[in-house]
């Protein structure tokens, strides 16, 4: 682990910083520390500061960036003509990487030496021979220019890493060097420290930029690429969901309207379930129920929002599905087929949103002022009648934020659908029909598969892309919402 | 003058009596605290029945139905199987010709032929040479074999296949149920508590007796380490950027935005993001818990912020500027005195994010924790962070989602230990709580 010791010796070498960047610092001030500008510890840091944190941000952009160039220079050695008509260079880059993780377990397990691994001139049935020995998987698609790219793939890896660590060690020990020389008693060391702390606060802060910002691009570039191979309009007004598993027969339909309907229909069940409950439990706690009552029952619904995603998928497969076949299934009604169905799944996932909106709910129902109830008895109204004319008309905007942000609960939950509804697109008005959602089939487009060359894996960060506008404008409508809410009252 | 218009109005009868107008009205006040009490009993009532049916269908998970035979091998016996071609058909007669005469014993008569045993336990044969071949000096001595039941035998026992419904197959036949009664009677079949369940690590799809979670479980864990060791200190140190420092500008603002949209934003597409960045483009292992673990921290990040910065906000101001008065910097007041003072709400919301985190499976999906089959522990600490393991939602998943019902019952339990260690954070994070929360 090469990776983990050079880190651990950038840490030394600050640590080393630190200590004498101290020592230093109180032999200048003989020992006495009234006569310097900050206290001893802030010269260390600083000392250590310098070293360590240039030193580790180059780290990790090298490592960033040193996939690049070589996947760059490695792809240039093959010629357009080693590219067979079923495959493409991504595949072929996959390959050569492959290879050249076999030929690394090879030499590591003494199958090769390192000099043989580099050998240009090597034969590629005597090599291929010795990776399989080496428990390496070997396909047949290793061919002599992929060989070669392997090879050279390791050479270019390898003097990277070299370079890269004698560069971070270098950036560390004259970032030492730096702080050491600074480090005189009339040295603003605090200030020099604090600032440095504030730009890491900063940092830690952007993340979340940061993570916004990989999501859209992630989803944004394989989105483009995935319109290239398929054309947007049948992505978005196709009515039949077929992907092809052969690979690039092109014969995949993928329209995503049988999707979109899925999940709508699952949502809209989950609705119907849960904003009822929710709604009148959040009336019941909020306005009715005694303290003790109200101790045991909140965390007690709460408990429900608690519960992993997964436990609910299993509970609409092997719970609820069955029972719900028993009822309306060929024994019973005869309108449902298997256990996973549209009812199934939004049955289970309005249990899963009931303390969602209730929770919500009765944080704005308790925000609406005292003095509009007060006002509302005097004029001789019941307590109902005082919720119902009064304390919910008040409410209702910030009720109505509450449930689309359930919906979009709903309509990004994965687990739920997955196990629950079953795998058929298809666009049907009967509930305990099976479909499927758009997140189920995000899952069973991806899972297991490495290669993002095709339509059919590609479609995936479409449906992504589509998922995350839909839930980003019903979050955002909802935020605005409750917040406009808020305001009104405060 | 009042008088007069006093006589047209119509009498309404008196204020002790009640008309039918206030009546109604009374009713429909009943009627809807009724429809209240009712939502929260449903509610309540869907709570129990979850709890039932994962208790119900998980605890069988936790025992498993056992031979127990006492056994012992000669030298000569031992000798002579080896010598044989078929040598585990050798081991395999001797414990049977031993089982029958333990059953002799204690008077039962039950004839069996070999492929019976076969289907109730395995290749007891090839159990039996292992142990001996490791173990020479237990030859001669009685040994006690506790040999696991087939899961039909299992589920035979757990009532999840019955006479009724057994179809003769070359796992199961009816006649074998005699057998598997009578070995019953003689107490030779027990159920025992089911440790692999516990500690040990994935079975082939066509096995599921042997299935246990232990791997998983280590899986979790190094996933844990990691949104640990990332999401609390950069969780802490966004807040603190936030909460004390920032200044209301745009970057500020975007900041904010940015993290309440990441909170609501579905967790697959975290997952998205995880296999595009991490693995796509940068090209670390697929299936490892590093990834996971990243994928996780981002999607618990805003969790962690979000209570952080609530708990930073409850530190009284007078603390601050009291720090500031006597001369501490503002770095030094942040750091020496507010955030002690906040680190048990700190600590909670993160043992709760972390919670979240642990129960998460959408993501995992995506970046390969699923196809994976965890069959062995990591061998150390790096090999636990990079190389391909299963977490516990992932590995409830797959057995979910595999075709023998003999999964279901594992998957149950699975669920069971993952609730377990979910109360367990909850548990801690509640009293934790509860003896160091402040009020000012």
């Amino acid at each position: 682990m090469p990776l983990l010791w050079l880190f651990l010796l950038v840490l030394a070498i600050a640590a080393g910083a630190f200590v004498l960047a101290r020592a230093r610092v109180m032999a200048q001030a003989g020992q006495d520390r009234r006569t310097l500008h900050s206290l001893p510890i802030y010269y260390g840091s600083n000392a250590a500061m310098k070293s360590a944190i240039p030193a580790l941000l180059v780290l990790v952009l090298w490592l960033l960036a040193q996939p690049f160039y070589v996947n760059n220079a490695v792809s240039d050695m093959i010629p357009e003509s080693a590219i067979a008509d079923s495959s493409s260079r991504g595949l072929i880059l996959a390959e050569v990487r492959r290879a050249a993780d076999g030929l690394d377990l090879a030499v590591s397990t003494g199958g090769m030496t390192e000099n043989e691994a580099r050998n240009t001139r090597a034969d590629i049935s005597d090599v291929t021979a010795r990776l399989s020995d080496a428990g390496a998987i070997v396909t047949s698609q290793i061919t002599q220019p992929v060989l070669r790219a392997a090879q050279q793939f390791r050479v270019l890896n390898s003097a990277g890493y070299q370079i890269m660590s004698a560069v971070v060690l270098l950036i560390a020990a004259a970032g030492a060097l730096w702080g050491f020389k600074e480090t005189k008693p009339d040295f603003r060391a605090r200030n020099v420290v604090e600032q440095g702390v504030r730009a890491l606060l900063i940092a830690a802060a952007s993340i979340a930029i940061l993570t916004t910002l990989g999501i859209v691009l992630s989803l944004v570039f394989n989105t483009i690429e995935f319109f290239r191979l398929y054309p947007a309009s049948d992505f978005f007004f196709g009515t039949s969901w077929a992907p092809s598993f052969s690979g690039r027969g092109g014969s995949s339909d993928l329209g995503i309207l049988p999707l979109l309907w899925g999940t709508f229909y699952i949502s809209i069940v989950a609705l119907v379930v849960a904003v009822p409950i929710g709604l009148f439990a959040a009336i019941y706690l909020s306005e009715y129920a005694s303290s003790r009552v109200r101790a045991f029952a909140k965390p007690m619904l709460e408990v429900l929002a608690g519960i992993p995603t997964i436990v609910y998928g299993l509970f609409a497969l092997l719970t609820v599905g069955p029972l719900l076949v028993q009822v309306f299934g060929d024994d019973g009604l005869g309108w449902m087929q298997a256990g996973t169905a549209v009812m199934t799944a939004g049955l289970v996932m309005g249990i899963m949103l009931i303390p969602f909106v209730s929770s919500l709910s009765d944080d704005i129902i308790n925000a609406v002022p005292q003095s509009m109830r007060d006002g509302s008895y005097g004029l001789g109204a019941t307590q109902s009648e005082t919720i119902r004319q009064v304390v919910i008309p008040a409410a209702l905007p910030g009720i109505v934020g509450a449930i689309l942000l359930a919906a979009s609960r709903a309509i990004g939950e994965t687990m739920i659908v997955v196990l629950g509804a079953g795998a058929a697109a298809r666009l049907s008005l009967n509930p305990f029909d099976a479909m499927t959602t758009v997140t189920a089939k995000i899952v069973s487009q991806l899972t297991g598969d490495s290669d993002f060359a095709s339509p059919e894996a590609l479609v995936a960060f479409a449906l992504g892309m589509t998922l995350f506008v839909i839930t980003l404008g019903l979050n955002v409508l909802a935020l605005y919402i409750v917040r406009k809410y808020r305001e009104q009252y405060e | 003058m009042t008088d007069a218009s006093m006589d047209n109005v119509p009498v309404k009868g008196s204020l002790t009596t009640v008309d039918a107008r206030t009546k109604k009205r009374n009713a429909a006040e009943k009627r809807f605290k009724a429809y209240g009490l009712v939502a929260i009993m449903i509610g309540l009532f869907f709570l129990v029945v979850l709890a039932v049916s994962i208790l119900r269908s998980g605890l069988p998970a936790f025992t498993q139905a056992e031979v127990r035979v006492e056994f012992t091998l000669t030298q000569a016996q031992f000798d002579e199987a080896e010598s044989q071609m078929l040598k585990t058909k050798a081991y395999e007669n001797f414990f049977i010709a031993a089982l029958q005469s333990q059953l002799e014993e204690r008077g039962l008569d039950v004839s069996f032929d070999p492929a019976a045993i076969e289907r109730l336990l395995g290749k007891t044969g090839s159990t039996i040479r292992e142990y001996f071949r490791e173990n020479p000096d237990q030859i001669g001595t009685p040994v006690t074999f506790n040999l696991a039941a087939s899961s039909r035998v299992d589920g035979y026992f757990k009532g999840r296949v019955s006479r009724d419904t057994v179809v003769d197959s070359r796992f199961l036949e009816v006649t074998d149920l005699d057998l598997v009664d009578a070995l019953a009677d003689a107490g030779i079949i027990i159920t025992a508590f089911n440790w692999n369940f516990i500690t040990g690590s994935d079975s082939g799809v066509d096995n599921p007796g042997g299935a246990g979670i232990g791997v998983s479980v280590i899986g979790s864990f190094f996933m844990m380490l990691v949104v640990l060791a990332l999401s609390l200190p950069i969780g802490v140190a966004a807040s603190i950027y936030l909460e004390e420092f920032a200044p209301q500008n745009w970057f500020t603002d975007l900041i904010e935005v940015n993290i309440s949209n990441l909170a609501a934003v579905p967790s697959i597409v975290f997952g998205i993001l995880g296999l595009a960045v991490f693995i796509q483009f940068m090209h670390l292992p697929q299936s490892a818990p590093l990834v996971g673990g990243l994928v996780l921290t981002l999607m618990t990040l805003p969790t962690i912020i979000i209570s952080t910065r609530a708990s930073l906000k409850s530190v009284p101001p007078s603390i601050r500027e009291a720090a500031l008065g006597v001369g501490a910097s503002k770095m030094q007041t942040v750091f020496h005195h507010v955030l002690p003072l906040a680190a048990p709400g700190i600590l909670t919301g993160t043992i709760i994010g972390l919670a979240q985190a642990l129960g998460e499976t959408a993501p995992l999906l995506l970046i390969g924790m699923v196809g994976f089959i965890a069959r062995a522990y990591p061998e150390g600490v790096v090999s636990g962070f990079i190389d391909p393991n299963s977490a516990m939602p992932a590995q409830i998943y797959t057995w979910a989602a595999r075709a023998d019902a003999g999964f279901y019952e594992k998957a149950w339990g699975g669920i069971i230990i993952l609730l377990i260690f979910l109360l367990t954070m909850n548990i801690i994070a509640i009293i934790l709580r509860r003896r160091f929360e402040r009020r000012w």
